[in-house]
């Protein structure tokens, strides 16, 4: 029959194929692009703050997301142990995105408040001192390194462009705000924020 | 009809999907049947027909389908038409069931409230003194205790550097039942300041002071020179006496009880530290996360730890 053409085309047969993959992006990802849950941020959210940005940053280069992903389910046993479920509208801001898929570790989308910043420092410094069966790694080094802030500028500029809706005088101050600060502090500042735009809400 | 339909989606992208899907579906149903040969009699020769495929000299049968794969095929349709109507999927249109992961999550909370709530409200009932005796109930409590509190109070509610620990008689805030519920509910926070501006020789006497109000000066005649200086600046919070004052957080300095003591770290250089660069002890409140009936289980589990034997 005809099938010949196509399986004897290995160039055709694959556009043919991609256009058949395509169907299902077409139908369940694109529209996402369009639809209120996924652009409109919730009530309340704000862009991260420099220092915020900037721990962003570590958690991202230090793998965090590796380990600890930032999205509870709607199951009542994520929302008993972690707060209200996660939803779209908490990480429009989000670029790129560290929902993560895999928890060696706990989930840390609601991490934000739950533990005193001092108890952050001392488990990011060594997690055994206060959590004895922890098998997570220590980041001792995160008190030594200083932010230069030479980046922060140009990363809000590209969220920015991206729609996070940074003023140009935000910008110009980031530089200024996380100069000089241990990537410790950003890092803490970053978590103490996570999730807590919907804390209450449970 | 309108109640089967949502707003999340401009009509233009609910129709995009449902006419994509719909119409991937049927091209799938059509394919099927377009292809389909049915006729598996052989030729005059016995020979049944090929594709026309050859590969290397191997020729593929354009036998039929087998019955069971085609009905199966049939079946994936059908299942995926009735899926569609009843569950959301195409748009807007919420399916005829009306399920969303959000009312699913909602019924499950209402069956464990449902189940779990009443055990909860009677306990709410309890004075704490008396709930803290209840086995039972302080094996509920241990549970809550070891999933939120023990991350900074260690699971055996010893606590560790800078958190307190929880079997011991010192109380930082009080450990009468509503001091507890207190804490729990709004959390705490502790603010030594930094007493830098005192200097380094007066530091060192109110430090020789504070050490000695435990028995534990190193030095008794700074310690002795160190009592004025703690008298106009410490006694505060901390009352002359040095037993400190729970209204305010200010812990009792002649218990002996060390909240700040690193590991490794001796007794005078922690009370230095301290001195010097003030504390920040921050207790987040609960109530929040757990709720106030669990709230009221926790203190009774915390009440009962240092009021076991």
């Amino acid at each position: 029959m005809r099938h010949e053409i196509v399986e004897k085309n290995v160039g055709l047969l694959a556009i043919l194929i991609l256009v058949v993959i395509s169907f299902a992006g077409l139908a369940e990802i694109v529209p996402l692009f369009f639809q209120k849950q996924t652009t409109e941020p919730v009530e309340g959210l704000e862009p991260l703050s420099p220092l915020e940005l900037a721990g962003r940053g570590v958690f991202r280069r230090e793998g965090c997301v590796g380990c600890h992903s930032q999205m509870v389910r709607p199951f009542r046993a994520e929302t008993e142990r972690y707060g209200h479920y996660s939803v779209a509208g908490e990480s429009v801001y989000d670029h790129n995105f560290l929902w993560g898929s895999k928890r060696t570790g706990p989930d840390l989308a609601r991490v934000g408040g739950r533990y005193s910043d001092d108890w952050h420092r001392a488990h990011l410094y060594n997690p055994r001192d206060v959590v004895p069966e922890s098998i997570m790694p220590a980041y001792p080094w995160l008190f030594e390194n200083t932010l230069s802030g030479e980046r922060i500028a140009g990363e809000m500029r590209a969220m920015q462009m991206l729609g996070v809706p940074y003023t140009d005088e935000q910008i110009a101050g980031a530089s200024e705000a996380v100069r000089g600060e241990r990537e410790i502090t950003a890092l803490v500042a970053f978590l103490q924020q996570l999730g807590t735009v919907l804390k209450d809400s449970r | 009809m309108n109640n089967f339909w949502g707003d999340s989606l401009s009509s233009f992208w609910s129709a995009w999907i449902i006419v994509i899907t719909l119409g991937t579906i049927g091209i799938a149903f059509w394919l099927l049947f377009a292809n389909r040969q049915t006729d598996k009699t052989p030729d005059a020769e016995g020979n049944v027909g090929t594709t026309g495929h050859a590969a290397d000299g191997i020729e593929e049968y354009d036998n039929p389908l087998p019955r069971w794969w085609f009905q199966l095929y049939v079946g994936t349709v059908i299942f995926s038409l009735g899926y569609l109507v009843l569950y959301p999927g195409l748009g807007n249109f919420t399916g005829l069931l009306g399920w969303s992961q959000e009312g699913q999550w909602e019924e499950e909370v209402t069956r464990a409230e449902e189940r779990f709530g009443p055990i909860f409200a009677q306990y709410q009932e309890v004075p704490i003194p008396e709930l803290s005796q209840d086995n039972e109930a302080m094996r509920v409590a241990e549970r809550i205790f070891l999933n939120n509190c023990a991350i900074c109070h260690g699971s055996n509610a010893k606590g560790g550097y800078g958190f307190p620990n929880l079997t011991d008689d010192a109380w930082l805030y009080g450990g009468a039942p509503e001091n507890i519920v207190q804490t729990l509910t709004n959390g705490r926070n502790g603010l030594m300041p930094s007493w830098q501006q005192l200097g380094s020789e007066n530091i060192e006497n109110v430090a020789q002071h504070v050490l000695s109000l435990s028995g534990n000066a190193e030095d008794p005649q700074r310690a002795e020179k160190g009592a004025s200086v703690f008298a106009s600046v410490c006694a505060a919070c901390h009352t002359p006496d040095g037993t400190g004052n729970q209204a305010l957080g200010a812990p009792n300095l002649t218990d002996d009880t060390w909240l700040y003591q690193a590991p490794g770290q001796s007794l005078g250089d922690s009370v230095r530290q301290t001195l010097r660069n003030g504390r920040n002890g921050h207790m987040p409140a609960q109530a929040a996360y757990i709720g106030e009936d669990k709230v009221h289980l926790v203190a009774a589990y915390v009440y009962s730890l240092s009021r076991e034997d």
